[in-house]
């Protein structure tokens, strides 16, 4: 059985219009004008168990509101959507029980009190037995290195930390399904990497079923292998990170060491120079023709060291979301690459 | 879930797990109020200073009342001293019934997005923040009550009556009822906070109202007809008056336990209003967008 099934699920917001001016506002006071916002569109979208999977999106691209969606906090306009076999929306304490959510913006810890506190707060309300309470408390803080920490007052923690104690409390339970919107928002590289291996390696024990959305290309190129692209509240891509890769990456970036010092000759004819840091050079060049190139410059120049890489990701990802925008539709992605993976 | 039959072990089973969540929760929220009892025992000592305004205001307002003659000048029933022995009884009533922080509390947690808790976890609003607030409130009362007791014994030459037996129980009834009604009616105001965003002014109108009609700034009996008539049919009055005239003996037998009834039942009628409150609400908030 999958873990996650969602069926032309949408939502739609009413937003009130606000004018500027002050006659506008009065106006407004007496015919309220309303703006609809469609955040997700019919969107479709199975999840095996044991999965993990990243929600790639501009802001606002409706990659927050569909994890909403899929907590209960939310009820959508139409559509249905089943999370190990519970409608989230009815929020039962029984599915409630089987997920969590983590929210990189939103503390969920006392402030002014030690982890450990909150930790056992949360053993009550999710009705952890003792004995697997303490045993997955132990084992979660020696995993994340912070063992130490846990009798420590929240607001004492660097941000780093205080992530790493939200993720703890989220997982005492042992969600089966977990949600991780912005997990490394605003954290330092370090502690990025930590939070990064500590999922990776969680994931791979518990076999947990996890949907994340990070705007950290490194966090979903080092954990998902399926990737679903949410833009303009629809899902334009689902399929790997790496066919999603080939099919963007129309170019490749050669970097040569050579051998001499720069050689003269303008290799502005090989391709687009787009760092010249001499004897190391950049090229872009179109991916088709990688390979010639490298050889045409290789039989001209004497080379230390030639690599030939992928845009990086970041880089990628822009493309997809600016030319969605210009196109405006969901044609940007060929349908082919929908199934690619399947 | 009602396919499965009624087991007797499973249900003690719940009960005590609901019992263990509730004891958590008032130990933790215990340790994290007792951070700030510098700021309680500040609050306190701040809540003597306006009592000696009264008794000033009102030996002056005695003294004026002509053919005064000693401490027997009685102001629509009540001696110099009664009226002392009610202001006392009235801040220990609000000491039970005020609710600092609780509706605008709601609110913030509902504009910020904080109530998402409570949507995700299964765990009820409402049950948290009613734990969180008895032990906000043991923490105040064993903070305060050597200068209550203080104050109380220095004052004790006010108090021309003392309950005895039942009237003792009664009193502490009317008290631990008058804590209810605050929690759920404030409550229900901080749960409007899903409709209005901002609920300060709704808050500040009640706050004025209930000065008034709770008997905070004179006791209600003083009001003359129909007004006495309209106040006692609000719950308000329960807050702070009918706590202090149940010790001060001014309501007696028959009309004791109608009061205790009725106040009981303004306790259950918010019970119930600020549960649909923060049902509907929550409807709203999820159909909305959260």
């Amino acid at each position: 059985m999958s873990a996650i099934e969602i069926c032309n699920l949408s939502k739609t917001y009413r937003v009130s219009r606000k004018k500027e001016g002050l006659w506008a506002a009065v106006r407004g006071l007496l015919r309220p004008e309303y703006e609809v916002i469609h955040a997700v569109r019919s969107i479709s979208l199975t999840v095996e168990r044991g999965e993990f999977v990243a929600f790639l999106g501009p802001n606002g691209a409706g990659k927050t509101t569909t994890l909403k969606l899929l907590s209960g906090i939310i009820t959508p306009t139409a559509g249905t959507a089943t999370v190990l076999g519970h409608v989230p929306w009815k929020r039962e304490n029984s599915y409630r029980r089987r997920f969590a959510l983590v929210m990189g913006q939103k503390n969920q810890l006392w402030w002014d009190l030690p982890a450990a506190e909150s930790f056992r707060l949360h053993q009550q309300i999710y009705q952890i037995p003792p004995d697997q309470f303490t045993r997955t408390r132990d084992e979660l803080t020696e995993m994340l290195g912070v063992r130490h920490l846990i009798h420590r007052p929240v607001r004492e923690l660097s941000l780093g930390e205080r992530m790493k104690m939200e993720l703890i409390a989220a997982l005492l339970h042992s969600p089966e399904v977990l949600f991780l919107d912005e997990p490394t928002i605003g954290l330092d590289v370090v502690a990025q990497y930590t939070i990064q291996q500590f999922l990776r390696e969680y994931q791979a024990k518990k076999k947990t079923t996890v949907i994340l959305t990070s705007h950290y290309m490194k966090d979903v190129a080092a954990l998902c292998r399926r990737v679903v692209v949410i833009f303009d509240g629809r899902i334009i891509y689902d399929g790997s990170l790496s066919s999603l890769v080939d099919h963007l990456g129309a170019y490749k970036i050669i970097t040569i060491r050579f051998a001499n010092g720069t050689p003269a000759g303008d290799l502005g004819r090989f391709g687009q120079v787009i760092l010249r840091e001499p004897p190391r050079i950049k090229l872009r060049v179109p991916r088709t023709e990688a390979t010639e190139i490298v050889r045409a410059i290789l039989a001209q120049y004497t080379a230390e060291d030639v690599s030939v890489e992928d845009p990086p990701l970041e880089e990628l990802i822009a493309t997809l979301f600016t030319s969605a925008h210009r196109t405006g539709e969901e044609s940007l992605v060929p349908s082919p690459l929908h199934s690619l993976d399947e | 879930m009602s396919t499965v039959p009624f087991d007797i072990n499973t249900f003690s089973r719940r009960i005590l797990g609901r019992c263990r969540l509730w004891g958590t929760i008032l130990r933790i929220s215990i340790q994290e109020r007792i951070v700030y009892r510098g700021d309680f025992m500040l609050g306190t000592l701040m809540r003597f200073l306006p009592i000696v305004t009264q008794m000033f205001l009102w030996a002056a307002v005695f003294a004026a009342v002509p053919g005064n003659s000693g401490g027997e000048t009685r102001i629509v029933g009540y001696r110099y001293q009664d009226m002392v022995a009610y202001y006392l009884l009235t801040m220990l009533s609000r000491a039970f019934s005020s609710m600092p922080g609780l509706a605008s509390g709601i609110t913030r947690e509902i504009r910020e997005g904080g109530i998402k808790k409570f949507l995700i976890q299964p765990i009820g609003l409402l049950e948290f923040l009613f734990f969180y607030r008895v032990a906000h409130k043991l923490v105040y009362y064993s903070i305060a009550a050597v200068p209550f007791a203080i104050v109380f014994y220095l004052c004790r030459g006010f108090f021309l009556h003392t309950p005895h037996g039942w009237e003792w129980a009664a009193y502490v009834a009317s008290l631990i009822m008058a804590f209810l009604l605050g929690f759920f009616l404030e409550a229900t105001i901080g749960l409007l906070g899903f409709w209005f965003l901002e609920v300060s002014s709704l808050l500040f109108i009640y706050m004025l109202l209930s000065f008034f009609f709770s008997g905070h700034m004179f006791p209600i009996d003083m009001l003359p007809q129909p007004f006495y008539t309209i106040v006692r049919m609000i719950p308000l009055q329960y807050l702070a008056y009918f706590p202090s005239a149940v010790f001060l003996g001014k309501v007696r037998g028959e009309e004791l336990v109608m009061g205790l009834l009725i106040q009981a039942a303004w306790v259950v009628t918010f019970m119930v209003l600020a549960k649909l409150t923060l049902q509907r609400g929550l409807k709203r908030y999820s159909g909305f967008g959260g």
